[in-house]
């Protein structure tokens, strides 16, 4: 028979040890997010100097720096923005405002769901498909498409979220205004909804400035500089994998480099989108 | 509907007519466009894949052979790595993850509430590729020096699961990548799970403590099954990450087309031969075979996501009604 200050002290060790094994989760968790930055700006910090920004990555064994893998990133990046931001919203558009008893739009939400953690190795497999069979070779073209794909969905699906975030009386004083619907949303909505929208593209753009299996077989890797967007073109990304796994020193010195580079940007674009998304919350 | 209320001209109204309509139609338009994505990607790995399936069939799936000299290619590996690393990332990810939603949601001070939830989410914004050099690079020499070798001495001896910890300390292999997944699929898994916990009506939690509950009873028994389908559905997303995650894995599984019952060896999963293989594959089956795997883990991920979206979606009607 257990008394009942048996009972008492046993619940409360049972309780004792889910929250101390809860606290023990989070440390962990929080040790790993340090432990990763700590690496890389320990062994970052040494490759990074003026010339990883204006040197071309060299060959094995040679001093060299990133200049075309920074450059290929950056314009693959801001070409793959500028195509699935605007995609993106009218589909975001779509679904917030004009989804409401439509039969397409709880499918299109589904699939964009899925495409939003879908493998982006597959999303490499179809462009270089749809693009890099038909052209002949890698290019940055393919490369860029890539990683529009991607943007797409996280663009869908922050532009929904933040356009239901918008009051229905705004909607309404502008449409008893007799303000046509398209521009009650373009000219009223949108404009109530800019900062969260933004915070989604800047999502998106910290997603695809570190994503490199899309970019394996479409826009490959180019040793040298290279502003074709019709032809191969480096990347931040490739170019680590690729010096990483080698066996030269300066060339693994130069993947820390690029690491930390990427991994700050990423970093930094969170954490503003973050701040921009709690502060547009706060001033609806 | 707001044009019967204007006093504009006839003409005018027609023109907004056509211009609301238009913008409706170039909306929709984006949005089906989405699903024909959706189709263009199935109809791609489809047809890459034909020349695959035609010549072995679906022993494709259960061969182990992998030879591109002799044009013979097998599935098996690759899927037994896939599912196998998910399966380790899922063990360390699951407990940890709701660890930390629980902390984040009952116990953690509000203040401090969002920041640690902020950090945690970091850990999704951290491109895979720079999980795979720190996996290369820190993880792999620690576990091979301190940790592979104490578990070949301890669990390698144990009866029945002993197999599992057979062989030299390498570093790289199975078990190191499914480490790296558990990691990178958490911050997913734990954030989900804490929205879903945050779901549960106060009133609910309120009176299981008014009763006299402890914490840890009114997580198990009122959080917990309160927010099943919810919890399942966050697992699911993980594990839907975890089946295709590619760099990480590519840089730390030792990349052999081989089964081997020890979780120590090296093996390989279905994006990481992709990622190694595709861009030098030559000749008709070769390239084909590794659409094929794409194919395959497509159809994984796909049932494993779709799946995760149904229980989130249940959970979310079950919140409105």
């Amino acid at each position: 028979m257990m008394g009942a200050a048996a009972l008492y002290y046993r619940r409360r060790a049972v309780n004792g040890v889910y929250l101390t094994l809860s606290i023990a989760a989070t440390l962990i968790g929080l040790l790993v997010l340090f432990l990763i930055l700590w690496t890389l700006t320990a062994n970052g910090l040494a490759a990074l100097s003026t010339k990883l920004f204006t040197e071309m990555t060299p060959p094995p064994g040679a001093r060299g720096g990133l200049a075309n893998a920074i450059y290929g990133s950056v314009v693959m990046t801001a070409v793959a923005t500028l195509v699935g931001t605007p995609i993106g919203v009218l589909t975001g558009t779509y679904l917030a405002e004009f989804g409401a008893g439509s039969r397409v739009a709880p499918v299109v939400r589904f699939v964009n769901d899925i495409l939003l953690s879908a493998p982006s190795i597959i999303i490499g497999l179809f462009v270089y498909e749809l693009l890099v069979v038909p052209m002949g070779k890698f290019s940055a073209w393919a490369g860029s498409a890539a990683l529009a794909i991607i943007v797409i969905p996280v663009v869908v699906r922050t532009t929904e979220d933040m356009l239901r975030l918008v009051p229905g009386s705004l909607r309404e004083a502008a449409i008893a205004l007799g303000t046509p619907q398209w521009k009650v949303i373009v000219m009223v909505i949108y404009r109530a909804a800019v900062q969260g929208m933004l915070t989604g593209v800047m999502l998106a753009v910290a997603r695809i400035a570190g994503e490199t299996a899309p970019l394996l077989f479409t826009a490959l890797n180019n040793q040298f500089w290279s502003v074709n967007m019709g032809a191969p073109m480096a990347n931040l990304p490739v170019v680590i994998f690729q010096f990483a796994l080698s066996p030269y020193a300066d060339w693994q010195t130069l993947a820390w480099g690029g690491a930390l580079l990427i991994t700050v940007t990423i970093l930094l674009l969170n954490i503003l989108a973050r701040f921009l998304a709690s502060w547009s919350n706060r001033t609806p | 509907m707001a044009s019967t209320l204007t006093v504009a001209s006839p003409r005018r109204t027609d023109r907004q007519h056509l211009q609301d309509a238009l913008f409706r139609g170039a909306t929709r338009a984006f949005a089906i466009g989405v699903l024909v994505l959706l189709g263009g990607i199935v109809l791609s790995l489809v047809v890459g894949a034909t020349a695959a399936f035609g010549t072995f069939g679906w022993g494709f799936l259960t061969s182990v052979a992998w030879n591109p000299v002799k044009d013979d290619f097998g599935a098996l590996p690759a899927i037994y790595g896939t599912l196998v690393t998910s399966l380790i990332a899922m063990l360390i990810g699951i407990p940890l993850a709701i660890g930390i939603a629980v902390f984040l949601t009952e116990l953690c001070p509000p203040p401090l509430r969002r920041p640690i939830g902020t950090l945690i989410e970091l850990l999704a914004a951290i491109p895979s590729i720079i999980y795979g050099i720190w996996g290369l690079f820190v993880l792999a020499p620690f576990l091979q020096l301190h940790v592979q070798p104490f578990l070949i001495d301890t669990l390698g001896e144990v009866p029945v699961i002993g197999p599992l910890f057979d062989g030299p300390p390498l570093g790289l292999g199975i078990l190191t990548a499914g480490i790296i997944l558990g990691v990178m699929v958490l911050p997913f898994i734990a954030a989900v799970t804490r929205d879903v916990f945050l779901t549960v009506p106060s009133m609910l939690r309120e009176s299981a403590y008014g009763v006299g509950a402890t914490t840890s009873e009114v997580i198990s028994r009122i959080v917990l099954p309160y927010t099943r389908a919810g919890v399942i559905g966050a697992i699911m997303l993980g594990l839907g990450r975890a089946l295709g995650e590619t760099m990480a894995v590519t840089f730390v599984i030792g990349n052999a087309h081989h089964i081997r019952v020890s979780l120590l060896a090296p093996g390989t999963t279905i994006s990481a031969t992709l990622a190694n293989e595709f861009s030098e594959a030559v000749g008709r089956l070769y390239p084909s075979s590794l659409f094929a795997l794409g194919a395959i883990l497509f159809v994984i991920t796909f049932v494993v996501l779709a799946a995760a979206k149904l229980l989130l979606l249940r959970l979310e009607k079950q919140g409105t009604r």
